[in-house]
């Protein structure tokens, strides 16, 4: 399968992230391979076979609903970048139709 | 202190006795840390004035006789969080970041009075296999410095392979301790999906992750181990079940124990000695009265894309709270939110990271997620399957770690595809949550090789028991690189 | 041409319960910011959501009220995407197996009576607050995040921006009933996203849709789906097509506005939470959840009409809202006529409330107290015009009102030995009305009467001074 570099610059878009041109290429090469990879699956019949996404024993595990204070706020926003007033700052949105 | 001739039990009596203070026992394992570290590189972050005063106290409260870790260093992967200890995972992203809280591995080890001597470095977000994705710096093999110490928890590894530490802690999401403890000399052990806590362990894959102990004895590890499992309510995938001493009946034999050998796993790409190596241990486990089988595990060579599909998406939502806002690096001159986001994470994840997120969104994108995710996890089943199906009729797998020994710096990494299949006899264990050990098992111009059992799930005692007797059996963990001029 | 309008309404309902959905911090509204969370709020690195038992038994609650089937094996799912107020960038949700589905309720619109399907429920996580400061900066405020929502998706069954009226006004009602939320529009705990598109009649195939996101008052969703259902009609009568776009609903104009035009769907990316194992809903819990429903104001009605004999008209307006339901058992729980109790419930408490602009629960009133007044009316005790005296203290200070009336004296008099010699002396000084009364003018009574209440400072029982009067008279 071949995947193009429109294809990989709207995922990076999903990801939040840029690539350079040269990059894009790169990316778009390496992309390819690994699908490519990928593509090895298809010759395995999964008809009828359930999906695996937990491995774990622990099932059917509940928290009793009980409140825990919350953590103390300057410890929290001690690693943030900026701050104000007890909220976190971050430079606004332009386009405000962007909200999900 | 000369971690090569002492372990836990004996650096713990040396402790109970008072003919070393833990202050002591700290002071000289800084120095050897300062020393070997022009060597090796396997700490991000070393604590000093933390790991004197944690001493300090035990000092004062008395070593305590019945808590064998009491009093001792340990190294910890740079992925796990530390409270007032910058953690980093090895990227640039959390490069000042300061943890407000501690892991739970991490709560456990200062309730036993283990002393936290620094963080390790690692492949970023614990994405590679040879440490070489490190934002930070290159640690190097402890046997021979041109080689990688393997990854991602190559700073672990090298850590207690060279001496500066007795034991650490790792993370292996696809081989991530075995490899790197196979390439080291070292045992390492991935235990079984929800046997430790992974609250608080910087998440990479979260239904592949587990933390798990680097030492250099078989016995040390199942030590380290009880220390750090058991049900954990703040990671609901953690294991109700109930912990076994894993040292308990540890020196008990293998007679009558059934082994099974995958023939895929010493197939075509595995090199000759290693091949060798691995037969010698059959040979071994033989003598000591175990039965050793071939079997297949027929699915396993579809391991690599499912573990690369499925790795790679649940990481590109784990790795999207890395956005510039609450914590982390947010990048200077940004405009707007959209900015914020790209420009940080842009500046902030290294190449391999970003490899990763952009195939884990490919993988879960719309019109994709049937045909990449969802086929994978159904393959996953099938792998797991497969790995019932020889439980069934027996009690251990052996194989290699490892294809090769430790490759070269610089070598192997420009191309991704041969990087990853490294990984194919470490990813499937994963996929499948049992639990897996690397030990000593030989050496290829002087650099170790890696002998890789695999039990059921929750069945580390029967790793464990087999671990020692082939450790007790042969000579191998005797040898010790020559970085601390000992030999 | 004629069209036919299709709705659709997904409405999301805060939870109230004590901990947030995946994490132990505290649901508070009003709060400081960011004082009521913690690391997994905030999503630092290495933290793992867990499920709140609550959360899922009060989600299991409004999916039962709402008719729907349990769904027994759930698992939560990731919704991926970027926002300062979705910490982790994804939102931990229920994309593929829903708490509930296949449920209804029942409206009533123009006297007719109509099911509208609900297709499915999720219970998920609210996000936190993100306000936009015009100094070019967000400010972030993660209180919120992580309170547990129900989410609730009809079918496309409503065919008229009244029946989206009416379903609205119907799920508040039951969600209150259940407990599981205050539902209190103003402060967010309750919001519609509405899909209108229209169709002409007979075409089997469903119009393309407009979307308007979180609305936060009924008014609004009626008044943009009648606009948006006019404005499609319009569109389509001019041969134009539309295109599928998120809307705004202005409140000045009354109009819907363009916001934004969807290219294709929104990629979020789901895929299973592997931080959460699955969950097996056994048939002991489903039964146990069902035993902790509170009456659904359906059932409620229909037993005041039956074992109490209410009108039809006085069951609906008193089962409105679980408030004024619970609060008129109660008064007839504490020996009240219901009957009495009903009418002093829709009339002065009613006239009280809103005069003064505020709930029952935030008057002084007790159901007691309410049952008391009215058993010393129907007691004669007290007459009905003191008793509107009565009534005023009670729910004004909260005064308990036998004590109150004996403190104040305000006992109706109703014993002929103290009335008769007040009635005499009335009479004595009222020759005039005598002679009146002899004459047929049948007035007279009701000055002497007058006379006599006003000597007892309105005390005297009117009933008791009528009997005694007329018998008085008769003697002269």
């Amino acid at each position: 399968m071949a995947i193009s570099e429109d294809k990989v610059a709207h995922v990076a878009g999903l990801a939040k992230l840029a690539f350079s041109k040269e990059e894009l290429q790169k990316f778009t090469g390496q992309m390819g391979e690994i699908i490519n990879m990928v593509q090895q699956l298809s010759d395995v019949d999964t008809t009828g076979v359930e999906v695996t996404t937990h491995v774990t024993d622990a099932v059917d595990t509940m928290r009793e609903d009980k409140a825990v204070k919350g953590t103390d706020r300057e410890l929290l926003l001690k690693n943030a970048p900026d701050h104000q007033d007890g909220f976190i700052k971050v430079p606004a949105i332009i386009d405000e139709s962007e909200e999900a | 202190m000369n971690y090569f001739a002492n372990d836990l039990t004996s650096l713990h009596d040396l402790l109970v006795k008072k003919e070393i203070s833990a202050t002591d026992l700290t002071k000289e394992t800084l120095a050897t840390i300062k020393e070997r570290e022009q060597k090796v590189d396997a700490f991000l972050s070393v604590d000093e004035e933390g790991a004197l005063k944690q001493a300090a106290e035990v000092d004062e409260a008395g070593v305590d006789a019945t808590n064998v870790l009491s009093g001792i260093p340990l190294g910890i992967k740079d992925n796990i969080v530390t409270k007032g200890l910058k953690t980093t995972a090895a990227s640039k992203i959390l490069e000042n970041f300061d943890p407000i809280y501690d892991a739970t591995v991490i709560e456990k080890l200062k309730a036993a009075k283990a002393i936290t001597i620094g963080k390790t470095n690692m492949d970023e977000f614990a994405m590679g296999g040879s440490t070489e994705n490190s934002a930070f710096k290159l640690t190097k093999n402890a046997w021979d410095q041109t080689k990688v110490p393997g990854g991602s928890s190559g700073g672990s590894a090298a850590a207690v392979a060279s001496g500066e530490v007795v034991a650490s802690l790792g993370s292996d999401t696809g081989g991530s301790i075995r490899q790197p403890a196979s390439f080291n000399g070292i045992v390492g052990v991935k235990p079984t999906y929800g046997r430790v806590s992974r609250y608080g362990l910087i998440a990479f894959a979260s239904s592949l992750d587990q933390i798990g102990p680097f030492t250099r004895s078989v016995r040390d590890n199942a030590t380290l181990l009880n220390a750090i499992s058991g049900a954990d309510p703040r990671d609901f995938t953690s294991s109700k079940r109930e912990v076994p001493d894993f040292t308990q009946g540890i020196d008990g034999g293998v007679k009558g124990m059934r082994i099974a050998v995958p023939k895929e796993y010493l197939g075509e790409g595995v090199a000759a000695d290693i091949k060798k190596a691995v037969k010698n241990a059959i040979t071994v486990f033989e003598k000591l009265g175990a039965t050793v089988d071939e079997v297949s595990l027929p699915h396993s060579k579809y391991g690599v894309p499912v573990y690369y599909i499925i790795a790679s998406s649940e990481a590109s939502s784990n790795l999207q709270r890395f956005d510039g806002i609450r914590y982390g690096h947010r990048a200077q001159n940004v405009k707007n939110l959209e900015d914020v986001y790209v420009k940080s994470r842009s500046e902030g994840f290294g190449d391999e990271v970003k490899r990763r997120i952009m195939l884990g969104t490919f993988s879960l994108s719309a019109g994709t997620y049937d045909a990449f995710f969802k086929k994978a996890a159904q393959v996953r089943t099938l792998i797991c399957q497969d790995f019932a199906r020889v439980f069934a009729e027996y009690d251990l797998i052996l194989g290699p770690t490892t294809p090769t020994t430790a490759f070269g710096i610089g070598e192997d990494i420009k191309d991704p595809v041969t990087m990853y299949m490294n990984d194919i006899l470490t990813i499937p264990v994963n996929l499948a949550g049992l639990p897996g050990m690397s030990l000593p098992a030989g050496y290829s111009k002087g650099l170790p090789i890696g002998l890789q059992l695999i039990a059921n799930q929750f069945d580390e005692k029967t790793m464990y028991r087999a671990g020692y007797a082939f450790e007790q059996e042969t000579e191998f963990h005797k040898q010790a690189p020559t970085i601390g001029g000992q030999n | 041409m004629n069209f036919e309008t299709t709705i659709g309404l997904e409405v999301h309902i805060e939870m109230k319960t004590n901990s947030k959905a995946f994490s132990p911090a505290p649901v508070q509204y009003g709060s400081e910011p960011n004082t009521n969370t913690n690391v997994v709020d905030w999503a630092f690195p290495g933290v793992l959501p867990t499920v709140n038992k609550g959360a899922l038994e009060f989600g299991m609650r409004a999916a039962l009220a709402l008719n729907c089937e349990i769904t027994r094996d759930i698992h939560f799912d990731r919704k991926n995407y970027f926002y300062p107020d979705n910490p982790k960038a994804y939102q931990i949700t229920q994309a593929q197996t829903p708490i509930g589905r296949h449920g209804w309720l029942e409206v009533e619109v123009d006297g007719h009576k109509k099911k509208i399907g609900i297709e499915e429920m999720h219970v998920e996580e609210d996000a936190g607050k993100n306000t936009h400061n015009p100094d070019g900066y967000s400010y972030v405020d993660l209180n919120r995040q992580g309170t547990p929502l129900i989410e609730i998706v009809s079918k496309p069954d409503i065919a008229s921006a009244e029946e989206a009226y009416a379903y609205l006004v119907r799920l508040r009602q039951i969600i209150q009933f259940t407990g599981i939320s205050d539902v209190k529009m103003e402060e967010g705990s309750m919001r519609a996203d509405v899909n209108v598109s229209v169709r002409p009649i007979g075409s089997d195939k469903l119009g393309t849709r407009t979307e308007m996101k979180n609305l936060n008052s009924f008014e609004h969703v009626r008044k943009g789906a009648h606009y948006e259902s006019r404005r499609q009609q319009r569109v389509l009568m001019a041969g134009d097509k539309i295109r599928q776009e998120t809307r705004r609903f202005d409140e000045a104009t009354g109009e819907t506005v363009l916001m934004r035009v969807k290219e294709g769907a929104s990629d979020y990316r789901y895929f299973p939470e592997p931080d959460l194992p699955p969950i097996h809903i056994s048939d002991e819990w489903v039964q146990e959840v069902k035993n902790s429903i509170p009456e659904m104001p359906d059932k409620r009605r229909k037993r005041y009409v039956d074992d109490w004999g209410l009108p039809e008209y006085d069951a609906n307006v008193l089962t409105q809202t679980k408030e004024m339901s619970d609060f008129f058992e109660e008064t007839v729980a504490q020996g009240a006529d219901p009957k009495l109790a009903g009418n002093w419930l829709m009339g002065d408490v009613n006239a009280y409330l809103n005069a003064n602009q505020i709930g029952l629960l935030e008057t002084k009133l007790t159901p007691e107290h309410l049952a008391t007044m009215i058993k010393l009316i129907q007691d004669a005790t007290i007459s009905s015009k003191i008793a509107k005296k009565v009534f005023k203290e009670i729910i004004t200070n909260g005064s308990e009102p036998k004590v109150w009336v004996e403190k104040k004296g305000l006992v109706q008099l109703s014993d002929p030995a103290v009335l008769q010699p007040i009635i005499d002396d009335v009479l004595q000084n009222n020759e005039k009305s005598i002679e009146d009364y002899k004459n047929g003018k049948d007035r007279a009574i009701g000055f002497l009467v007058g006379q006599i209440m006003k000597q007892t400072r309105g005390k005297a029982n009117p009933k008791v001074v009528n009997q005694l009067l007329i018998a008085s008279l008769k003697q002269l």
